[in-house]
């Protein structure tokens, strides 16, 4: 069992967990991935790593309240514990040589950009950090982001923080200005990330995704999680979950990611029918993908 | 060896009841039921107890089958179960996986005029009699302990040192004193539980890692719940933890920890790699991404490890449609196809070459057609077809017919020009074999493996060019059966206890 160490809900959808998982903490680097498992009945949902402590032996999580098993894991309590959590899984993201970066994050995303923009900038790097909400009421880790960036700016869909726009805008704005990239790193819907790769794509900037698709096992034994790569399918659990954005089929991985929807609702609607239920396949950033 | 009872002539084997093909094909319990203690007697007896007895070198373990086969004709059980157990790890599971028509039963005397002895159903009889008789099975295994201790003071040498003068064909594992050595098994599938267990058996400290939440691999996530149920395997496991081995679950080496950590920071002395090969393998062809498009062990990892056949009560979801194409001709094409019929579809298996060539167990083909799925043998899937909102909606296949013999002396199937087809369906799952995950060998320096990522690892001694690092199962033969890998975790076993304790 890992038990939960802090529980602390970030805005109105978002939840920040703090787990012990002294092993796992230990090696997990920015990037990777670890795999949860709440209870007996319970899915396996694929957790991108946002912070860990190897001193304190904790790794933090942050979830989207958005299928059956995030709403049920937002429920519960400090002094709780999870049946398993797994991890390192996946690569870490290639971060080593980069100068001048740029960390993109989309929503929920932001959270699991967050140790990407945190370690360039601890590293020497020069690292702008773009992010996207909805509105000014879902702005996450401001505070923590300004404290490892060199810019921060943050745009909404309406406006509401009075900066209107979408982080393609402001990377082209920043592009224009003159800012030499040789990283960008974008996190979010796939929508998203689709769109930061078409923009540095002319300018031949380096460009990393971080993809989300549905997994079952995480390790590589069962291509759930495939994602179209160029000409051949990776599986984004061992090969990933970075891919280079100019290489991946973004049409492709929308289309699969909606493979299991019928089931979500399901299981949503079970899940108000008894206390300890959970949800479809789904991980948080796949209702990333919804808001998208 | 003359026998003691009256040896029962019925050519056939005592048949052993099943469930229904029409009602089976909508549960996941278990088909075969098993015998009752009358048919195991009735089918032990027509063992002729012959000398030579093939079926023990048929066996992979060495399980001392005339032996345990006329405790059963005497009805003495615990007596059968003691002997079994010394040799096999994982009774209840070999007695109902094994292919034992290429096995032991495929040697059989009797088999040369009639049925072999069902040497799989009494194996599996005498384990499932243990497991609802826990008494008096510890109480015949603490009498045949005993008696193999007489046995060695008898002749003055260690029991283990008896035997191998009596088969010396026989894996053996030296029965040294392994307490205070401490051996990390690496995966906990079949090829690592039963090295786990030899290893236990000789006081050593043995902990298993596995990456999933659950222990036993393929026996876990792969093979059904209707071939083999799951309470089965964790009883076996349990059994296991009693004898002494510890598991880590969620552990996935080569992420979690290393091989070298593994030996130098948590001091183990020595590691046996069981890691299996899990990766699936798919066709190439146009139209795999689609939805409703899935490899074999996504399906049977969905459905057996989380139990998506009982959502919404587990969480897991499992996408099934009514028309499901299963490509492949082996065990796991059948357990797909099986599997895919009871969560509703009606199901097609698709197989490049002709029945004769099917790897998959006759047993399974039978019971598959049984349970009414289609076969379209020398037919090859050449294009996945999909509709406007990228689901599958067909796929086009070709007939095949078999040519040249190959290298390895199959004739190679060659396509029919012209001959191309389109068969509706919403479902399409590719059982086109596996490889082997190239984790360990890439996170572990001075591992010796092939270019299809095997670890290469001494045939007798499992031994890896790593010093102290074993390997064996899957991992370093590739794709292959339970009992194969269970062999091969003997052997490992063997070669450890000779590496920890060397002859003087």
């Amino acid at each position: 069992m890992y038990p939960i160490e802090r529980v602390e809900p970030l805005n109105a959808e978002v939840t920040r967990m703090v787990v012990r998982a002294p092993e796992i903490a230990r090696k997990i680097k920015p990037g990777q991935f670890i795999m949860l498992r709440i209870d007996e009945v319970g899915e396996r949902i694929p957790l991108t790593m946002n912070d860990c402590d190897p001193e304190a032996g904790t790794v933090t999580i942050v979830f989207q309240a958005v299928g059956a098993t995030t709403m049920r894991l937002a429920k519960m309590k400090e002094g709780d514990a999870l049946l398993d959590f797994a991890g390192p899984l996946g690569n870490p993201t290639e971060l080593e040589g980069a100068k001048r970066a740029c960390v993109i994050g989309g929503g929920l995303g932001t959270a699991i950009a967050y140790p990407q923009a945190k370690w360039l900038y601890e590293h020497g790097a020069e690292v702008d950090v773009i992010t996207g909400f909805r509105n000014v009421d879902l702005v996450l880790l401001e505070d923590e982001i300004n404290a490892c960036s060199t810019r921060q700016i943050i745009m909404t869909d309406d406006g509401s923080n009075g900066n209107k726009g979408l982080v393609t805008q402001a990377l082209q704005q920043r592009i224009d200005e003159g800012a030499d990239y040789d990283l960008v790193l974008a996190v979010g819907p796939v929508i998203m990330m689709k769109f930061v790769a078409a923009t540095t794509k002319p300018y031949g900037i380096k460009t990393l995704v971080s993809m989300n698709p549905l997994m079952i096992d995480g390790t590589g034994m069962c291509g759930g999680c495939r994602v179209k790569v160029g000409d051949e399918y990776l599986h984004a659990c061992v090969d990933g979950p970075d891919f280079d954005g100019h290489l991946v089929d973004f049409d492709d991985a929308m289309r699969r990611g909606v493979m299991y929807r019928s089931f979500e609702s399901a299981a949503r609607d079970a899940a108000e029918g008894r206390d300890c239920n959970g949800g479809a396949a789904v991980a948080a950033a796949d209702g990333e993908r919804k808001g998208a | 060896m003359a026998t003691s009872y009256e040896v029962n002539r019925q050519k056939e084997k005592t048949p052993m009841p099943e469930l229904d093909p029409v009602e089976r094909a909508r549960t996941f319990e278990e088909v075969a039921l098993g015998y009752a203690a009358e048919d195991a007697v009735n089918e032990a007896r027509r063992c002729i107890q012959c000398p030579k007895s093939p079926c023990v070198h048929g066996c992979p373990v060495g399980v001392p089958i005339p032996q345990f086969v006329a405790q059963v004709a005497e009805g003495d059980f615990g007596a059968a179960y003691a002997l079994v157990k010394e040799a096999n790890a994982l009774p209840a599971i070999c007695g109902r996986v094994c292919p034992q028509e290429s096995q032991c039963e495929g040697v059989c005397t009797r088999g040369k005029n009639g049925e072999p002895v069902g040497i799989g159903r009494l194996e599996r009889f005498v384990a499932d009699w243990a497991f609802e008789h826990p008494e008096e099975a510890a109480k015949a295994a603490a009498a045949l302990a005993e008696r193999r201790a007489e046995e060695a003071a008898a002749v003055g040498e260690t029991p283990a040192e008896a035997v191998a003068a009596d088969e010396p064909d026989e894996i053996v594992v030296p029965d040294v004193d392994l307490s205070g050595k401490r051996v990390a098994v690496v995966g906990s599938g079949p090829a690592s539980l039963t090295c786990a267990g030899e290893l236990a058996k000789r006081g050593c400290d043995v902990t298993v890692f596995e990456a999933l939440h659950k222990v036993g691999g393929v026996l876990t996530y792969g093979i059904p719940e209707f071939r083999l149920p799951k309470d089965l395997v964790a009883r076996e496991v349990e059994a296991l933890g009693e004898s002494g081995v510890s598991f880590e679950t969620n552990a996935l080496v080569g992420k979690l920890y290393d091989i070298d950590e593994l030996m130098d920071e948590r001091g183990f002395d020595a590691v046996f790699v069981g890691t299996g090969a899990g990766i699936p393998s798919y066709l190439g062809i146009e139209g795999e991404g689609l939805n409703g498009v899935m490899a074999a062990s996504e399906l049977l990892t969905r459905v057996n490890l989380m139990k998506a056949y009982l959502f919404p009560e587990y969480d897991t979801p499992v996408y099934a449609g009514k028309h499901c194409v299963v490509v492949g001709g082996g065990n796991v094409a059948m357990d797909a196809a099986r599997t895919a019929k009871r969560l509703g579809a009606d199901v097609t298996v698709v197989y490049r070459r002709g029945r004769e060539e099917m790897p998959a167990r006759a047993e399974e083909v039978h019971h598959a057609e049984q349970e009414g799925i289609e076969f379209q043998l020398l037919t090859n899937p050449v294009r996945i077809l999909g509709d406007d909102k990228g689901w599958t909606c067909g796929v086009e296949c070709v007939r095949m017919e078999l040519g040249e013999p190959d290298a390895s002396g199959r004739r190679r199937p060659v396509a029919v020009e012209g001959s191309e087809f389109v068969v509706d369906i919403d479902m399409l799952v590719v059982a086109a074999g596996s490889k082997t995950n190239p984790l360990i060998a890439k996170t572990t320096p001075g591992l010796e493996t092939t270019s299809r990522n095997l670890i290469v690892a001494d045939e007798r001694t499992c031994a890896t060019s790593k010093p102290g690092v074993f390997a064996g199962g899957d991992a370093v033969i590739g794709a292959a059966t339970v009992i194969l890998a269970m062999g091969a975790g003997k052997r490992a076993a063997a070669g450890i206890a000779e590496y920890l304790v060397p002859k003087a």
